[in-house]
């Protein structure tokens, strides 16, 4: 779509052999970009290539060692983010740059803000605010709060923000991340609808489908250097990988056939209220046997959090039980569950994870820092535990970057997720919870976690596996739940499960 | 060997040399007022030094400083878990009373009995001021900070109040306490003084300071107990989540952060001061305490140091006057040396600290770029995307028998 | 009846007289909290502040240039902190720290050099701040003494309610508080928006040092009617508990600045009388304060940005 639009003559934007340092290290190396008006450009490439590095500097963040950057053939000197607005350039982040106290108009406003004489003019900007929502077609309510609306809706918001400032030039970051299979579809339709009245969408993104669903035209970026820049029509999806990667991939998981054992984790009518004090558990039914991983298929706010959090001790339950092994772990603490079966694999994890100012070796210890050999009468034992951090980093490959004795913090994602799974594969509990492993990982770390969680399952653990990502749910787990408003709604085997209808039942719509 | 290794990369690292340069800076614009002031630079330092060099300056140092070496490490300790003791202040005063009112009322109890006794009583009462505000703030959610302050007050009041009670109040016209017992004071003996020539009231607190010092070194490095307090202090999510009480571990710490400075006030009264006044202003023996927290780079060595450095200066400081310098120069010192040391992250951004930022993120981004490089030669072999089914395995089954 | 209307009257008066400082140092605060810098050093800006205000007037012969001065050395005090916190990135704990010792240092030790050796710089009442509406009322009727009481007072009480609704105004209904609390809660989005996030809490802070000033200058030039070294003795903290206190609203500040100033008037009332122990009662205003914390207001939410420095990429 969108390629009748296209003006051959005058691209709106375009950036030439751009080069950015930092340090003696080169992010960007000799990048090109052209984006003609109408078109919708996506941009491919893993973690860690340089997308964002590039987007940055033609949103003014931060600026190019060398390079130019062409807006409608006219050169421009990026020096902030206001000289982008100015071009007509809006960028939507993939970590909302949104206040959450405030509410959706403040948000849209702030920057360009109404006034009357020194006095915001409130009722100005709400009605600005409603004419661009209408104009769009992006309903939102004006006066909601961003923390008390759905990620989706966030998004919205910043699609107006840039709206609102008149870009015409729209960069979207990741931003299917953290949506539902049908708000992407809507946030696919809003993007052909953007094009359709003349804008240019600039996509940033490592998702192959997303890209054949949306994009004319598609640059590849690998390592931080230009590889290509192809006509979406004219290439497939595995074209588009083997470009991206530089080698043949695949995103299957390799995992025999398991009969499940017995039962391991049961969650009985679970109820629980969340932070505002709302019903968000309504009665929650789930069991996980032995070999088997359970996938919780869901969209956020579902109350996967909470169900999470019950199990490990963090939060108490209104109602129901939760057992493990046959004894209770509902409304204990968490070293009590950890005692009696519970591992995890939080979904944060600089927030719940580690301890980023302690060491590697120390991190390695977090649930059992008390116990011989690590300590002895309360004294910390550092020979053993100096020992025991060579072993987990030589087995499970992590890259402390020097020493054992380092900051957690100051070692890669990758490394830090490798130090939460050795830690807990270590624990050697029955029961492990995984939520969102691979959040922010490259391919090569994620085949790395996939496989670790199948091989737990194969030695006979139970794995409770949350994610939102809809592809990982569906190659790694034995069944898959879908969690709708508090409860479990449907239960599908692994192997039948397609996307489209999981989809619809994540957003309530039916059984299978 | 070990030893010697550390104390040498104590001296040659950054954070040092920052000091260093703070307290250097310090002084030059302490000098630079001086001068304004047409008060000899040479004369007022010079009598700063004289003064704290001989055996008896070097003896009232010690004096002078016993007691923010206590409030120090107490601030120290409440740093590295997480808290800000900014309620030292009112944990001195309790604890000084708790030891002066042991000190008055078992006046009759031996030496052995009464000392030990009156550490007791301050320690606890500090405890007991720390573990109200960690009550406050783990039972209401109040912020500790704001509670501090309070009980900073609360304290000072009741110390007053104490000190003009019938039975501790002084007999005479003193608004003060009765002086506490002699078997409850810790000076040297009047021979050891008059023999080495030391100030009068030279005490052996400084010993108790000392023990103290390694006590906060063991128990922050060395036991579990330091382990379940840093982790708190620095992710209380991560703490939670590995299976430590949040709460119980605050409160343990409020509880060994007053205590600390309790015990500072008992050192005080039974060291250099033998009764307390009813005051008009808070002392800030607390408030230097977190002075020499900062200084000392929350370190339970650096609080001595600091703590020996803070002494010195309130004690030549208290000279000045003598060559017509102010002596409130020593907190222009200490504030510009406090400042300094604020804005030590720009020293190291000049010195390269930017450029180790983003060497540290390249490293990330290197490493991610190895680790995607890493597969391709393992997986040179594999058939094109979509017939390879098994893609991710041959990697995965040699980590499983790794790992077994 | 006639003395408990006295009473009150005297109460209400000195509620104000020992609320204003407060509200004015508190105000400050919450412009530095809210656009995401902690400033511990109100303590220190108020001391300069008095002293300052305390010695122009006492040179001029003029309070309002001596309350202007005031302010101004509390926002050269507060320049210094933003300098550090938010140019250099320093921490702000530490910064605030440095800021009340410098302040009270600098100030007393001036003022030995000024004032050869005597700390105590007195006020004429030509150059104290005046009071307004003195002689409006009868003070022959309990009526008129009672309104005499509350409604004569200084100058300065009537401009801190005026400052509140100023306050008040550009917090929540003005471009620059919008862009200000959005600073303390996400510098990055501003960034994004093209908002000068240095820039505006360089500002705040330096409005912090300002009204905190203003505060330190109301303590000598409106109630005790001098300068000493002990003029400030913890106003700075108790106004920075306030804010806490009110959730980092100005009009939530206000309240606890009353709250706190009408214990202290309490005090006042109560002293000479009741019997009771001055000590104890000089310890109600912060017996209330963690009472009232308890019963009704619980936890309150920081600023999300508050106390990181904001560090821009280039």
């Amino acid at each position: 779509m969108g390629k009748e639009h296209v003006d051959m003559n005058t691209p709106v934007i375009e950036m030439r052999n751009i080069v950015k340092k930092f340090g003696d290290f080169t992010a960007n190396d000799g990048i090109n970009l052209t984006v003609h008006k109408g078109e919708i450009h996506a941009i491919l490439g893993e973690n860690g290539a340089g997308k964002s590095t590039l987007m940055n500097q033609l949103y003014g963040l931060i600026r190019p060692t060398s390079g130019d950057i062409l807006v409608r053939g006219q050169k421009i000197e990026m020096n902030n983010p206001r000289d982008a607005i100015a071009a007509g350039i809006g960028m939507v982040h993939q970590h909302f740059m949104l206040i959450q106290p405030f509410t959706v108009t403040e948000n849209i406003v702030l920057g360009t803000e109404p006034v009357n004489g020194i006095k915001l003019d409130m009722v100005k900007a709400r009605q600005n605010v409603l004419d661009i929502s209408e104009k769009y077609g992006l309903s939102i309510d004006p006066d909601a709060r961003i923390e008390d609306i759905s990620v989706g809706m966030q998004q919205r918001v910043e699609i107006l923000k840039a709206l609102y400032r008149g870009a015409e030039i729209l960069i979207l970051d990741e931003p299917t991340s953290s949506l539902t299979p049908q708000e992407i579809l809507e946030l696919i339709q809003i993007m052909h609808k953007l094009t359709e009245d003349g804008k240019s969408i600039i996509l940033i993104t490592h998702k192959l489908k997303e890209i054949k669903e949306s994009a004319d035209f598609c640059t590849i970026i690998r390592l931080g250097k230009y590889i290509s820049t192809v006509d979406v029509d004219t290439v497939t999806e595995s074209d588009l990988a083997n470009m991206m990667v530089g080698r043949n991939v695949t995103f299957k998981v390799d995992k025999p056939e398991m009969e499940p054992g017995e039962v391991v984790l049961e969650v009985k009518d679970l109820h629980a209220k969340d932070y505002r004090d709302v019903e968000i558990l309504k009665g929650l039914n789930l069991k996980v046997r032995r070999n088997e991983i359970v996938g919780i298929a869901g969209i956020d706010g579902n109350g996967q959090t909470e169900l999470v959090e019950i199990i490990t001790g963090l939060k108490k339950a209104t109602a129901g039980d939760v057992l493990v092994n046959g004894v209770s772990v509902c409304n204990k603490t968490p070293h009590f569950g950890f005692e009696h079966g519970v591992s995890s694999i939080p979904a944060d994890r600089q927030k719940h994870g580690l301890v980023l100012a302690h060491s590697v070796e120390d991190n390695l210890i977090l649930q059992n820092y008390k116990k011989d050999p690590y300590a002895k009468r309360s004294i910390l034992q550092r020979g053993p535990i100096f020992s025991h951090a060579q072993e987990a980093i030589g087995k499970f490959d992590i890259r402390p970057g020097g020493s054992e004795k380092r900051p957690a913090g100051t070692l890669s994602g990758g490394n830090q997720q490798k130090v939460i799974i050795a830690r807990e594969v270590y624990n050697d509990k029955d029961l492990l919870i995984a939520v969102n492993p691979t959040r922010g990982l490259d391919v090569g770390a994620i085949e790395y976690v996939h496989g670790y969680l199948v091989e737990q399952r194969n030695k006979g653990k139970a794995i409770l596996l949350v994610s939102f990502e809809l592809d990982e749910i569906m190659s790694l787990s034995d069944v898959i739940d879908v969690i709708f408003d508090g409860r479990i709604v449907s239960r599908v085997p692994g192997k039948e499960a397609d996307e489209k209808t999981l989809g619809l039942m994540m957003a309530g719509g039916g059984k299978a | 060997m070990k030893k010697k290794r550390s104390v040498i990369e104590i001296i040659s690292s950054v954070r040092f040399i920052h000091i260093l340069l703070a307290i250097i800076l310090g002084f030059a614009v302490g000098a630079l007022f001086l001068a304004v002031m047409g008060v000899s630079v040479g004369d007022a330092y010079g009598k700063l030094l004289d003064s704290v060099t001989t055996v008896k300056g070097i003896s009232y140092v010690i004096v002078y400083a016993t007691p923010y070496i206590l409030t120090g490490l107490s601030v120290a300790f409440s740093f590295k878990t997480g808290v800000f003791n900014i309620g030292a202040e009112g944990q001195f005063v309790v604890g000084s009373m708790a030891a002066a009112v042991t000190g008055i009322l078992l006046k009759d109890l031996p030496k052995p009995a009464l000392i030990p006794l009156c550490f007791l009583a301050a320690m606890a009462a500090g405890a007991l001021w720390g573990i109200i505000v960690g009550t406050l703030k783990t039972k209401w959610g109040i912020n500790e900070v704001l509670a501090m302050i309070m009980f900073n007050w609360i304290a000072f009041y009741l110390s007053n109040y104490i000190a003009g009670l019938p039975g501790i109040k002084n007999t005479g016209t003193a608004e003060a306490t009765q002086t506490i017992s002699e078997n409850a004071r810790t000076l040297l003996s009047k021979q050891t003084i008059a023999d080495l020539g030391l100030a009068p009231t030279a005490n052996w607190g400084i010993l108790v300071a000392l023990i103290a010092m390694i006590l906060v070194w063991f128990i922050i490095e060395k036991t579990t107990l330091g382990y379940e307090l840093k982790a708190v202090g620095s992710n209380r999510f991560a703490a939670e989540y590995g299976g430590i009480g949040v709460n119980r571990s605050i409160l343990t710490a409020l509880a060994i952060s007053g205590a600390l400075a309790g015990l500072g006030g008992s050192l005080q009264v039974m060291g250099m001061g033998s009764r307390i006044s009813i005051f008009s202003a808070q002392e800030g023996f607390g408030f230097g305490g977190i002075v020499v927290a900062l200084i000392g780079c929350s370190n339970p060595f650096g609080a001595l140091a600091a703590g020996l450095f803070y002494g010195a200066l309130t004690y030549g400081g208290s000279k000045l006057n003598l060559v017509g310098a102010p002596t409130q120069l020593i907190s222009v010192i200490v504030g510009t040396v406090v400042f300094f040391i604020a804005i030590s992250v720009i020293f190291e951004r000049l010195g390269g600290g930017i450029r180790a930022r983003r060497n540290a993120v390249a490293r990330e981004d290197k490493e991610k770029r190895e680790a995607a490089k890493k597969p391709p030669l393992e997986e040179a072999k594999e058939p094109p995307a979509e017939a390879a089914g098994s893609g991710g395995a041959p990697e995965e089954e040699g980590k499983e028998g790794e790992a077994k | 009846m006639t003395d408990v209307i006295n009473s009150l009257g005297i109460l209400l008066f000195a509620t104000l007289a020992y609320g204003t400082p407060l509200i004015y140092a508190s105000l400050g605060s919450c412009f530095s909290e809210i656009s995401g810098v902690v400033n511990i050093g109100i303590e220190g800006m108020m001391t300069a502040g008095a002293f300052t205000g305390t010695v122009t007037a006492y040179f001029t012969g003029s309070p309002w240039i001596g309350f202007l001065c005031g302010g101004l050395a509390g926002m050269l005090f507060g320049a210094l902190h933003a300098l550090a916190t938010v140019r250099l990135g320093a921490d702000q704990t530490i910064a605030g720290t440095a800021i009340n010792m410098l302040g009270p240092g600098l100030v007393i030790m001036i003022a030995r050099v000024l004032f050869n050796s005597t700390d105590t710089i007195p006020l004429t009442p030509e150059q104290r701040m005046p009071r307004l509406l003195t002689g409006v009322f009868d003070t022959g009727t309990t009526f008129g003494r009672f309104m005499d009481n509350v409604f004569s007072t200084y100058a300065s009480t009537y401009l801190v309610f005026l400052a509140v609704i100023i306050v008040w105004f550009v917090f929540y209904k003005t471009r620059f508080g919008l862009r200000m609390r959005a600073c303390g809660e996400h510098p990055e989005a501003c960034e994004t928006l093209g908002i000068n996030v240095l820039k505006t809490r360089f500002l705040c802070v330096c409005m912090s040092g300002f009204l905190a000033g203003l505060g330190g200058a109301c303590v000598t030039m409106a109630i005790s009617n001098q300068f000493r070294p002990i003029s400030i003795v913890g106003q700075g903290f108790i106004a920075i508990a306030a804010v806490i206190f009110g959730k980092f609203r100005p009009h939530g500040a206000l309240v606890g600045c009353l709250l706190f100033g009408f214990c202290s008037g309490l005090k006042t009332v109560l002293g000479g009388s009741s019997g009771i122990d001055t000590q104890l009662i000089s310890m109600i205003p912060y017996v209330v304060t963690v009472l009232v914390l308890i019963l009704f207001v619980g936890k309150s939410r920081v600023p999300s940005a508050s106390g990181k420095p904001f560090i821009k990429a280039r």
